[in-house]
Protein backbone atom coordinates (compact mmCIF):
# COMPACT_ATOMS: atom_id res chain seq x y z
CA UNK A 1 0.00 0.00 0.00
CA UNK A 2 2.87 2.40 0.72
CA UNK A 3 3.68 3.24 -2.58
CA UNK A 4 1.80 2.24 -5.71
CA UNK A 5 2.49 4.53 -8.86
CA UNK A 6 5.79 5.21 -10.75
CA UNK A 7 9.43 3.09 -11.03
CA UNK A 8 9.15 2.72 -7.22
CA UNK A 9 5.72 0.88 -7.33
CA UNK A 10 4.74 -2.49 -5.18
CA UNK A 11 4.23 -4.85 -7.71
CA UNK A 12 4.51 -8.41 -5.67
CA UNK A 13 3.69 -9.03 -2.11
CA UNK A 14 0.95 -10.31 -0.32
CA UNK A 15 -0.34 -6.03 0.41
CA UNK A 16 -0.71 -6.08 -3.50
CA UNK A 17 -4.80 -6.78 -3.54
CA UNK A 18 -5.33 -5.21 -0.22
CA UNK A 19 -6.35 -1.73 -1.76
CA UNK A 20 -8.75 -3.68 -3.92
CA UNK A 21 -9.84 -6.29 -0.81
CA UNK A 22 -10.53 -3.61 1.18
CA UNK A 23 -12.44 -1.02 -1.13
CA UNK A 24 -14.81 -4.33 -2.34
CA UNK A 25 -15.73 -4.50 1.41
CA UNK A 26 -16.28 -0.36 2.15
CA UNK A 27 -18.51 -0.51 -1.05
CA UNK A 28 -20.21 -3.71 0.02
CA UNK A 29 -21.05 -2.33 3.65
CA UNK A 30 -22.49 1.05 1.88
CA UNK A 31 -24.32 -1.26 -0.43
CA UNK A 32 -25.79 -2.74 2.60
CA UNK A 33 -26.61 -0.19 4.25
CA UNK A 34 -28.62 1.46 1.55
CA UNK A 35 -30.11 -2.14 0.52
CA UNK A 36 -31.67 -2.00 4.30
CA UNK A 37 -33.07 1.62 3.73
CA UNK A 38 -34.80 0.44 0.93
CA UNK A 39 -35.63 -2.53 1.25
CA UNK A 40 -37.29 -1.07 4.67
CA UNK A 41 -39.52 1.32 3.08
CA UNK A 42 -40.57 -1.58 0.80
CA UNK A 43 -41.86 -3.91 2.68
CA UNK A 44 -43.26 -2.03 5.51
CA UNK A 45 -45.68 -0.26 2.57
CA UNK A 46 -48.65 -2.03 2.97
CA UNK A 47 -50.74 -2.40 -0.17
CA UNK A 48 -49.53 -2.10 -3.74
CA UNK A 49 -46.90 -0.26 -4.56
CA UNK A 50 -48.22 3.00 -7.21
CA UNK A 51 -45.54 5.68 -9.15
CA UNK A 52 -46.17 8.27 -6.09
CA UNK A 53 -44.81 5.59 -3.22
CA UNK A 54 -41.81 4.44 -4.86
CA UNK A 55 -40.83 8.21 -6.75
CA UNK A 56 -41.57 9.55 -3.08
CA UNK A 57 -38.95 6.89 -1.62
CA UNK A 58 -36.02 8.47 -3.76
CA UNK A 59 -37.86 12.10 -3.26
CA UNK A 60 -35.50 13.33 -0.19
CA UNK A 61 -32.45 14.86 -0.74
CA UNK A 62 -30.33 12.36 1.63
CA UNK A 63 -32.35 9.59 -0.41
CA UNK A 64 -30.51 10.98 -3.49
CA UNK A 65 -27.11 11.74 -1.88
CA UNK A 66 -26.89 7.90 -0.50
CA UNK A 67 -27.84 6.65 -3.94
CA UNK A 68 -25.41 8.96 -5.79
CA UNK A 69 -22.61 7.46 -3.48
CA UNK A 70 -24.24 3.91 -3.75
CA UNK A 71 -23.98 4.12 -7.51
CA UNK A 72 -20.03 4.70 -7.58
CA UNK A 73 -20.05 2.26 -4.75
CA UNK A 74 -21.71 -0.44 -6.90
CA UNK A 75 -19.31 0.14 -10.03
CA UNK A 76 -16.03 0.49 -7.82
CA UNK A 77 -17.27 -2.92 -6.33
CA UNK A 78 -18.60 -4.36 -9.49
CA UNK A 79 -14.72 -3.37 -11.31
CA UNK A 80 -13.02 -5.38 -8.66
CA UNK A 81 -15.40 -8.33 -8.57
CA UNK A 82 -15.59 -8.87 -12.34
CA UNK A 83 -12.01 -8.44 -12.38
CA UNK A 84 -11.61 -11.30 -10.45
CA UNK A 85 -13.63 -13.35 -12.91
CA UNK A 86 -11.36 -12.38 -15.98
CA UNK A 87 -8.26 -12.98 -14.27
CA UNK A 88 -8.98 -16.60 -12.90
CA UNK A 89 -10.83 -18.44 -15.99
CA UNK A 90 -9.36 -16.11 -18.41
CA UNK A 91 -5.06 -16.70 -19.39
CA UNK A 92 -4.47 -15.20 -22.57
CA UNK A 93 -3.33 -11.15 -21.95
CA UNK A 94 -5.01 -10.17 -25.60
CA UNK A 95 -8.47 -11.77 -24.31
CA UNK A 96 -7.97 -10.42 -20.79
CA UNK A 97 -7.60 -6.99 -21.93
CA UNK A 98 -10.22 -7.00 -24.46
CA UNK A 99 -13.02 -8.39 -21.76
CA UNK A 100 -11.51 -5.42 -18.82
CA UNK A 101 -11.28 -3.05 -21.18
CA UNK A 102 -15.46 -4.04 -22.73
CA UNK A 103 -15.49 -4.11 -18.75
CA UNK A 104 -14.99 -0.43 -18.08
CA UNK A 105 -16.89 0.89 -20.90
CA UNK A 106 -19.68 -1.02 -19.77
CA UNK A 107 -19.42 0.16 -16.11
CA UNK A 108 -18.73 3.72 -17.00
CA UNK A 109 -21.57 3.62 -19.51
CA UNK A 110 -23.73 2.23 -17.02
CA UNK A 111 -22.92 4.49 -14.63
CA UNK A 112 -23.41 7.44 -16.35
CA UNK A 113 -27.55 6.34 -17.14
CA UNK A 114 -28.25 5.64 -13.60
CA UNK A 115 -26.45 9.13 -12.69
CA UNK A 116 -28.36 10.71 -15.11
CA UNK A 117 -31.56 8.92 -14.17
CA UNK A 118 -30.94 10.17 -10.39
CA UNK A 119 -30.39 13.93 -11.23
CA UNK A 120 -33.55 15.12 -13.43
CA UNK A 121 -35.28 13.22 -10.62
CA UNK B 1 -6.58 -38.74 11.69
CA UNK B 2 -8.32 -41.16 9.87
CA UNK B 3 -9.68 -38.43 7.61
CA UNK B 4 -6.41 -37.37 6.32
CA UNK B 5 -4.92 -40.89 5.88
CA UNK B 6 -7.73 -41.80 3.83
CA UNK B 7 -7.24 -41.19 0.49
CA UNK B 8 -9.04 -38.58 -1.16
CA UNK B 9 -9.91 -37.82 -5.01
CA UNK B 10 -7.92 -36.22 -6.82
CA UNK B 11 -9.39 -33.93 -9.48
CA UNK B 12 -7.12 -32.67 -12.51
CA UNK B 13 -8.29 -31.10 -15.58
CA UNK B 14 -11.78 -31.28 -14.66
CA UNK B 15 -14.19 -32.54 -17.29
CA UNK B 16 -17.47 -30.59 -17.86
CA UNK B 17 -19.26 -33.87 -18.46
CA UNK B 18 -17.38 -36.59 -17.00
CA UNK B 19 -16.54 -35.11 -14.10
CA UNK B 20 -18.93 -32.03 -12.98
CA UNK B 21 -22.40 -34.28 -12.47
CA UNK B 22 -20.36 -36.66 -9.79
CA UNK B 23 -18.55 -34.31 -7.96
CA UNK B 24 -20.85 -33.48 -4.83
CA UNK B 25 -19.78 -29.56 -3.55
CA UNK B 26 -20.07 -28.80 0.10
CA UNK B 27 -23.20 -25.86 0.74
CA UNK B 28 -20.30 -23.41 1.48
CA UNK B 29 -18.99 -24.35 -2.54
CA UNK B 30 -22.49 -23.66 -3.60
CA UNK B 31 -22.67 -20.41 -1.97
CA UNK B 32 -19.23 -19.13 -3.01
CA UNK B 33 -19.86 -20.58 -6.58
CA UNK B 34 -23.57 -18.99 -6.43
CA UNK B 35 -21.91 -15.63 -5.64
CA UNK B 36 -20.07 -15.43 -8.38
CA UNK B 37 -22.47 -16.51 -10.63
CA UNK B 38 -25.16 -13.87 -9.36
CA UNK B 39 -22.73 -11.13 -9.69
CA UNK B 40 -21.60 -12.16 -12.94
CA UNK B 41 -25.59 -11.80 -14.11
CA UNK B 42 -26.15 -8.83 -12.30
CA UNK B 43 -23.53 -7.10 -13.99
CA UNK B 44 -24.59 -8.54 -17.40
CA UNK B 45 -27.92 -7.34 -16.79
CA UNK B 46 -26.97 -3.67 -15.37
CA UNK B 47 -28.59 -1.74 -18.07
CA UNK B 48 -31.79 -4.14 -17.73
CA UNK B 49 -31.56 -2.84 -14.16
CA UNK B 50 -30.67 0.61 -15.13
CA UNK B 51 -33.78 0.48 -17.68
CA UNK B 52 -36.26 -0.21 -14.66
CA UNK B 53 -34.86 2.08 -12.31
CA UNK B 54 -35.20 4.86 -15.35
CA UNK B 55 -38.50 4.27 -16.18
CA UNK B 56 -40.37 3.11 -12.67
CA UNK B 57 -38.79 6.66 -11.65
CA UNK B 58 -38.72 9.30 -14.52
CA UNK B 59 -42.90 10.00 -14.65
CA UNK B 60 -45.96 8.36 -14.53
CA UNK B 61 -46.42 7.55 -17.87
CA UNK B 62 -42.87 5.80 -17.61
CA UNK B 63 -44.07 3.69 -14.74
CA UNK B 64 -47.18 2.31 -16.41
CA UNK B 65 -44.88 1.60 -19.40
CA UNK B 66 -42.15 -0.38 -16.60
CA UNK B 67 -45.20 -2.24 -15.16
CA UNK B 68 -46.61 -2.54 -18.57
CA UNK B 69 -43.21 -4.69 -19.08
CA UNK B 70 -44.75 -7.61 -16.95
CA UNK B 71 -48.16 -8.19 -17.84
CA UNK B 72 -47.76 -7.34 -22.30
CA UNK B 73 -43.43 -7.93 -22.39
CA UNK B 74 -41.17 -5.78 -23.48
CA UNK B 75 -39.93 -5.44 -27.23
CA UNK B 76 -39.70 -9.15 -28.43
CA UNK B 77 -39.76 -10.46 -25.23
CA UNK B 78 -42.89 -11.64 -23.68
CA UNK B 79 -44.17 -10.55 -20.00
CA UNK B 80 -43.64 -14.09 -18.64
CA UNK B 81 -40.25 -14.13 -19.15
CA UNK B 82 -39.34 -10.75 -17.72
CA UNK B 83 -41.09 -11.53 -14.94
CA UNK B 84 -39.26 -14.60 -14.72
CA UNK B 85 -35.95 -12.64 -15.11
CA UNK B 86 -36.87 -9.76 -13.13
CA UNK B 87 -37.23 -12.70 -9.97
CA UNK B 88 -34.28 -14.06 -11.25
CA UNK B 89 -32.49 -10.91 -10.29
CA UNK B 90 -34.03 -10.49 -7.00
CA UNK B 91 -32.58 -13.71 -6.39
CA UNK B 92 -29.55 -12.85 -7.47
CA UNK B 93 -29.66 -10.06 -5.43
CA UNK B 94 -30.24 -10.97 -2.14
CA UNK B 95 -27.65 -14.17 -2.39
CA UNK B 96 -24.93 -12.00 -3.41
CA UNK B 97 -26.72 -9.71 -0.80
CA UNK B 98 -26.35 -12.63 2.22
CA UNK B 99 -23.75 -13.67 0.87
CA UNK B 100 -21.62 -10.86 1.15
CA UNK B 101 -22.55 -10.47 4.90
CA UNK B 102 -21.35 -13.73 5.41
CA UNK B 103 -18.23 -12.89 3.97
CA UNK B 104 -17.79 -10.06 5.97
CA UNK B 105 -18.97 -11.12 9.64
CA UNK B 106 -16.30 -14.25 8.66
CA UNK B 107 -13.52 -11.18 8.25
CA UNK B 108 -14.22 -9.42 11.09
CA UNK B 109 -14.77 -12.46 13.09
CA UNK B 110 -11.05 -13.81 11.61
CA UNK B 111 -11.78 -17.29 13.19
CA UNK B 112 -14.14 -19.57 11.96
CA UNK B 113 -15.05 -22.97 12.62
CA UNK B 114 -15.77 -25.92 9.75
CA UNK B 115 -19.32 -26.11 11.63
CA UNK B 116 -20.12 -22.34 11.04
CA UNK B 117 -19.15 -22.75 8.21
CA UNK B 118 -21.42 -25.49 6.60
CA UNK B 119 -24.32 -23.78 9.18
CA UNK B 120 -24.16 -20.11 7.59
CA UNK B 121 -23.87 -21.39 4.04
CA UNK B 122 -27.19 -22.94 4.79
CA UNK B 123 -28.96 -20.17 5.99
CA UNK B 124 -27.62 -17.91 3.31
CA UNK B 125 -28.89 -20.38 0.58
CA UNK B 126 -32.41 -20.60 2.43
CA UNK B 127 -32.63 -17.27 3.53
CA UNK B 128 -32.03 -15.77 -0.08
CA UNK B 129 -34.70 -18.06 -1.46
CA UNK B 130 -37.30 -17.34 1.19
CA UNK B 131 -36.80 -13.70 0.83
CA UNK B 132 -37.23 -14.22 -2.46
CA UNK B 133 -40.48 -15.61 -2.43
CA UNK B 134 -41.41 -12.55 -0.07
CA UNK B 135 -40.38 -9.74 -2.14
CA UNK B 136 -41.73 -11.67 -5.38
CA UNK B 137 -45.18 -11.71 -3.61
CA UNK B 138 -44.70 -8.24 -2.78
CA UNK B 139 -43.96 -7.16 -6.43
CA UNK B 140 -46.50 -9.29 -8.05
CA UNK B 141 -49.05 -7.35 -5.61
CA UNK B 142 -49.99 -10.55 -3.25
CA UNK B 143 -49.93 -8.27 -0.10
Amino acid sequence: MSVNYGSKRTVVGAHYGLRDWLSQRVTAALMALFTLVLLAQVILTSGPIGYETWAGIFAPQWMKFLTFAVIIALIWHVWVGVRDIWMDYVKPVAVRLVLQVFTIVWLVGCAGWAIQVLWRL
Amino acid sequence: MTDLARKRPEFRNINALSDLPTYRLPAAGWVSILHRISGAVMFLLMPFIIWMFDNSLSSEISFARFTSAFNQGLGFVPGWLVTLVVLGLIWAYLHHFIAGLRHLYMDARHAVSKEFGKSSAIVTLVLSLGLTAVLGAKLFGLY
